[in-house]
Formats: structure tokens, C-alpha cells, sequence
């Protein structure tokens, strides 16, 4: 029996290059605790009927000697990334048989790796909500406590990971999907520079925020599956080299916006836990700073202004016409509002909707290009305050994981990004690292805490990870 | 925001909607919109945004893709003789 609770990326590498147990054992092992748990989880959508040949090939070319830091490693991935020839829907009605025609840039870096993909994981539709309450086919429940949400919108990844029903899993993360759930089950969520993941074969929601990420459960791991796939990429016009941000050096200096911190909205317990994480880097030997970034508190309200108006654009190109759902009626413009009135959920609809109305010609100004200004304004207060600090914490979310259709109001939902969204809206690299637990009806729920570095600063983050691992 | 607000903007994104969902999604867009509302408070001043835009190049020679012709067209609605087939539009 190979004990999966244990066991990470490192050292599975190890056991594998040793032959302690073969990829197809270690894929097994996967594939019962899958059969076990994910009917109740609903971490997976679908979990592919050739995951044991993909073992085999991994076994075959560690036999001949191959060795790469995630051959042989099973991975879930989320549903909005292509992989050719197989299923990929966003979690949506409208693309529910669509079958990827191409690979994405990440998932051939993969293959290059001889990575083992368990399956496709559940999300909110296209990547929007914060819960996977969003998704068209169920939701994602959180493995400490079943009766609530698993964060989201990657939340099917981060489940996978944390249930021990993958080793790894990508996600994506365009306001905090990746790092939200990652604190709501207890895992790392790493989401790195914008441009640094190619977005070639991402399905697309905010072209300006989105950014493929790492699921993990240590900043080593994460950092071995982001070595793997990260790079420029000619198929991504938005794609970054590694020459274009100057490298950081260290100050030892952590700034954190308390007035931000202590605002009402966020959690008490998450508050306290946060606290005792900022004593910790002090013990750690790092100057705390307190930073005030102006409109930090507008943020989040810019967000669902360019956000929705990103999203609406790219949606439009699901029109029943060249694939996915299609509804057929008396004329093309008909076909097009069944088959979008069918296949789009409440979310995405909303989303389209907000859309649509700030980018009108009566409203793009107040809305759209005011919107566009306060991010300027947001990206220069950063850089002034990166020229003090080497990085930025906060909580990651202000509260636990919530229950499952408890928040009705989408306002409600959209105020657990209050804390993430800000690295999207500046493209900086961010991470979220378990950091306690708070206990709520008898159950521990788990709390993470939020790093944000300058842009190309990764390695101050997976630097700070592993030392605050390391207090646990 | 009125119910025909609603009408218009889901005329625009093509979105056919029952009675129900454009009520809800009025309620929606009115909580949503009210909260975005903030960001009128914001002082800007002469910011302009800075688009950093510029035009990505590369050699005009050609580069195998892993494009594969059956799966794409497979997932056509409907088809004739490889082509993709729509609705005449005029």
C-alpha cells in the first residue's frame, strides 16, 4: 500500500527513480482512492479510461532510464485547459461533448514530461464564481467539511490535490481561483506572473488576468510543476521572457495593508490567524512593514467592471455555430439565442449581461474607462510600494469556506476576492500557503495566508513559502 | 434599471431569456452595478491608462501546427462536403 496522505511530487520522484513502486502502482493507488471518494467529492467531471496505459508508457521510459521531475506523476487537470482529443466543457452546458482539437502550450510541456493526466476536474462555469457552485454539473465539496463549498473557481483541482486524489493540478486563476480554494481545503495555490504560463489552450475569461496556476501540497511541488511548464511562448502574444522583469533582490521586508486587514468583511478568526502568521515571519527574521496602497479598497469594484466586460467579449464566440451545444431555429439569429439562452448558466449570463452594459456607449466611459484608470493608478501604488517591501501579505480570503448555497447574492460571493483580486489587475505573482485552521461547528476549517512579490519575483515567493512551511 | 434594460442587453449578447430569468437577472445586475458604482467616487484625475501595446512579429515562414482537420470539423453542427454549413444570413 503506498500511503498517498504523505506522500508529494519529491519524494514520490524518488520512489519511483528507486522502484519502490512503479507509476502504474502509484496511478492504481489514484485510481481506488478516486472510486472511493469522488462520487461524494465531485472533484472529477471525468476521469479518463487510459490513465493505466499512460502509467505503463511512464514505467517503460523510467525503465530505459528517462528521468524528468514529473515523469510518472499523476495530475488533474481543470477543466478549461486542452488537451487534444479529449473532453474539455469549462463546466459548461454550451461545450458539453466539445472535444479539444489542439494541445495546450502547458499540457504538451507535460507530455514532454511523460505526466500522467488522471482526469478533468469540476469548476465553476468558464472559471467564474469562487465556489464551483457555478459549475453545470454539481458542485465541488470541500473534503473537511462536506456541507460547504471548496472554494473555487478551480475547486475540483484543489479538492483532487487535497483529498489525495491527484499529486498535483493545474488550475487557473484570473481574481484568485486558484489561491481562494487552495486556503479553503489547505493546500498551496500558486498563481505566477501574468504572461509567464502560455495561455495558448486556456480557455479564455479575462484575457488581461487570466494566468494558469499550481496546485500543490508544498511550495516545492508547485514549484517543480511550475518549472515544468513555464516559458515563453510564440503562441501567446501576451507571453513574457525571462529578461523582461529585473530580478529582485531580497530586503527581508514584508509589507501588509492593515487598514485593509482590519477592515470590516473580513473574518475575526482569520484576523487573529493572520496575526500570529505576521509573528512568525518575524521570527523568520523579516521586517514587517504596514503599507497603505491607495484604492486598494476600490479594487475588487474594478474588477467586476473590466472583468465581466473581458469575459463578455470572449464568450461571444459560443454561438452554436462551429461546435458545442446547438440549438436549431427558424434562422441564424435564432440558432444563436437558443443555443446561448440553453448553454450559458446564471453566472455567465450575468457576467455577459455586466458586460455588455459597461462597455455601451453610454456607459464606457464611467464604467469601462474609469475602471481602466484606477488599474493604472493600482499598478503604479504597487510598484511605489515594492520599491520599499520585497513582498505583500494578507489572509488570502476573509472568511472559511462558506456552506453550500448559502450566499445567494452575488455581490456576497464576489467579496471572498477582496484580497486576490489585486494581483491580477497588476499581473504580479501571488501564492497562497496553508496557515492554520479555524474551528467552526466542531469541524477544523482551513485559513491561508497571501503573499504577493513584484512581477518576475516567483522565487521570493516559493523562498517564503518554504520557510513559513517549515514553522509549521 | 428596468426589465426592458434587461431585454436589450440580452438582445445584444443574443441570449434568449424566460419572463423569470429576466426578472431575476434584473435584481442581479442592480445589486451588481450598485456596488460597482463605487469606482464613480474615485478621484483619477488626468490618469491615463497605458496600453502597453505593441505588435507581436514573427518570420514569415511556415510553422508545422498540430492541428487535426477531423476534429474540427467532426464537431461541425452541420456540414457539407467537409464545409461548415450555416443558415443563409441574407
Amino acid at each position: 500500500m503506498i500511503d498517498l496522505t504523505t506522500l508529494t511530487i519529491a519524494r514520490a520522484r524518488k520512489k519511483l527513480d528507486a522502484k519502490e513502486f512503479s507509476a502504474v502502482e502509484l496511478t492504481q493507488a489514484y485510481l481506488d482512492e478516486i472510486k472511493k471518494k469522488n462520487k461524494e467529492l465531485n472533484a472529477y467531471l471525468e476521469v479518463y479510461d487510459d490513465v493505466l496505459d499512460q502509467a505503463k508508457k511512464a514505467d517503460e521510459l523510467i525503465a530505459s532510464g528517462e528521468s524528468h521531475p514529473l515523469l510518472g506523476i499523476p495530475l488533474a487537470i481543470k477543466d478549461v485547459i486542452l488537451i487534444k482529443g479529449r473532453k474539455v466543457s469549462a463546466a459548461s452546458k454550451i461545450l458539453e461533448n466539445y472535444v479539444a482539437s489542439y494541445d495546450a502550450t502547458v499540457i504538451s510541456k507535460l507530455k514532454k514530461q511523460g505526466v500522467i493526466f488522471l482526469g478533468r476536474t469540476n469548476t465553476d462555469e468558464f472559471a467564474m464564481g469562487g465556489s464551483t457552485e457555478n459549475s453545470a454539473y454539481g458542485v465541488t465539496k470541500n473534503p473537511y467539511d462536506t456541507r460547504r463549498v471548496a472554494g473555487g473557481s478551480s475547486g475540483g483541482s484543489v479538492v483532487a490535490v487535497a483529498a489525495n486524489l491527484a499529486l498535483g493540478a493545474l488550475g487557473s486563476d484570473t481574481g484568485g481561483s486558484v489561491r481562494e480554494p487552495a486556503a479553503f481545503c489547505g493546500i498551496v495555490g500558486f498563481k505566477p506572473t501574468y504572461g509567464r504560463m502560455s495561455r495558448h489552450g486556456l480557455i479564455a475569461m479575462g484575457s488581461s488576468l487570466d494566468c494558469i496556476g499550481q496546485i500543490a501540497k508544498t511550495t516545492e511541488d508547485a514549484k517543480i510543476i511550475y518549472d515544468a511548464i513555464n516559458g515563453y511562448d510564440v503562441l501567446d502574444s501576451t507571453s513574457i521572457k525571462d529578461t523582461t522583469y529585473p530580478k529582485a533582490s531580497l530586503k527581508k521586508v514584508i509589507g501588509v495593508p492593515w487598514d485593509l486587514v482590519n477592515g470590516e468583511g473580513v473574518n475575526s478568526e482569520v484576523k487573529e490567524n493572520f496575526k500570529e502568521s505576521i509573528k512568525k515571519l518575524e521570527t523568520l527574521g523579516f521586517k514587517i512593514k504596514d503599507i497603505h496602497i491607495q484604492n486598494l479598497d476600490t479594487a475588487l469594484a474594478t474588477y467586476y467592471i473590466i472583468m465581466p466586460a473581458e469575459s463578455s467579449t470572449n464568450l461571444a464566440r459560443f454561438d452554436g455555430v462551429r461546435y458545442g451545444l446547438h440549438k436549431d431555429g427558424k434562422n441564424l439569429l435564432e440558432d444563436y439565442k437558443l443555443t446561448k439562452g440553453a448553454g450559458f448558466g446564471k453566472e455567465v449570463r450575468r457576467r455577459i449581461l455586466i458586460g455588455a452594459y459597461v462597455l455601451s456607449a453610454g456607459y464606457y466611459d464611467a464604467y469601462y474607462g474609469k475602471a481602466q484608470a484606477v488599474r493604472e493608478i493600482l499598478k503604479k501604488e504597487f510598484a511605489k510600494a515594492f520599491a520599499d517591501v520585497d513582498m505583500i501579505a494578507t489572509p488570502t480570503a476573509p472568511f472559511v469556506a462558506w456552506k453550500i448555497g448559502e450566499k445567494s447574492d452575488p455581490v456576497s460571493v464576489y467579496l471572498a476576492d477582496i484580497f486576490t483580486i489585486t494581483a491580477n489587475m497588476v499581473g504580479v505573482p501571488a501564492v497562497s500557503i496553508p496557515s492554520g485552521f479555524s474551528k467552526v461547528e466542531g469541524k477544523d476549517l482551513p485559513l491561508g495566508i497571501q503573499f504577493m512579490a513584484p512581477h518576475g519575483g516567483e522565487n521570493l515567493l516559493f523562498e517564503v513559502g518554504k520557510k513559513f512551511e517549515e514553522m509549521r | 434599471m428596468e426589465i426592458k434594460d434587461v431585454e436589450s442587453l440580452a438582445d445584444l449578447a443574443r441570449i434568449e431569456l424566460t419572463e423569470e430569468e429576466k426578472r431575476g437577472l434584473l435584481s442581479d445586475m442592480d445589486s451588481i452595478l450598485g456596488y460597482v458604482k463605487q469606482i464613480e467616487e474615485v478621484k483619477v484625475e488626468d490618469t491615463k491608462p497605458e496600453y502597453k501595446v505593441y505588435n507581436v512579429w514573427r518570420e514569415d515562414v511556415a510553422e508545422p501546427r498540430e492541428f487535426s482537420k477531423e476534429l474540427i470539423t467532426g464537431q461541425f453542427p452541420d456540414s457539407q462536403d467537409g464545409f461548415l454549413k450555416v443558415k443563409k444570413i441574407l
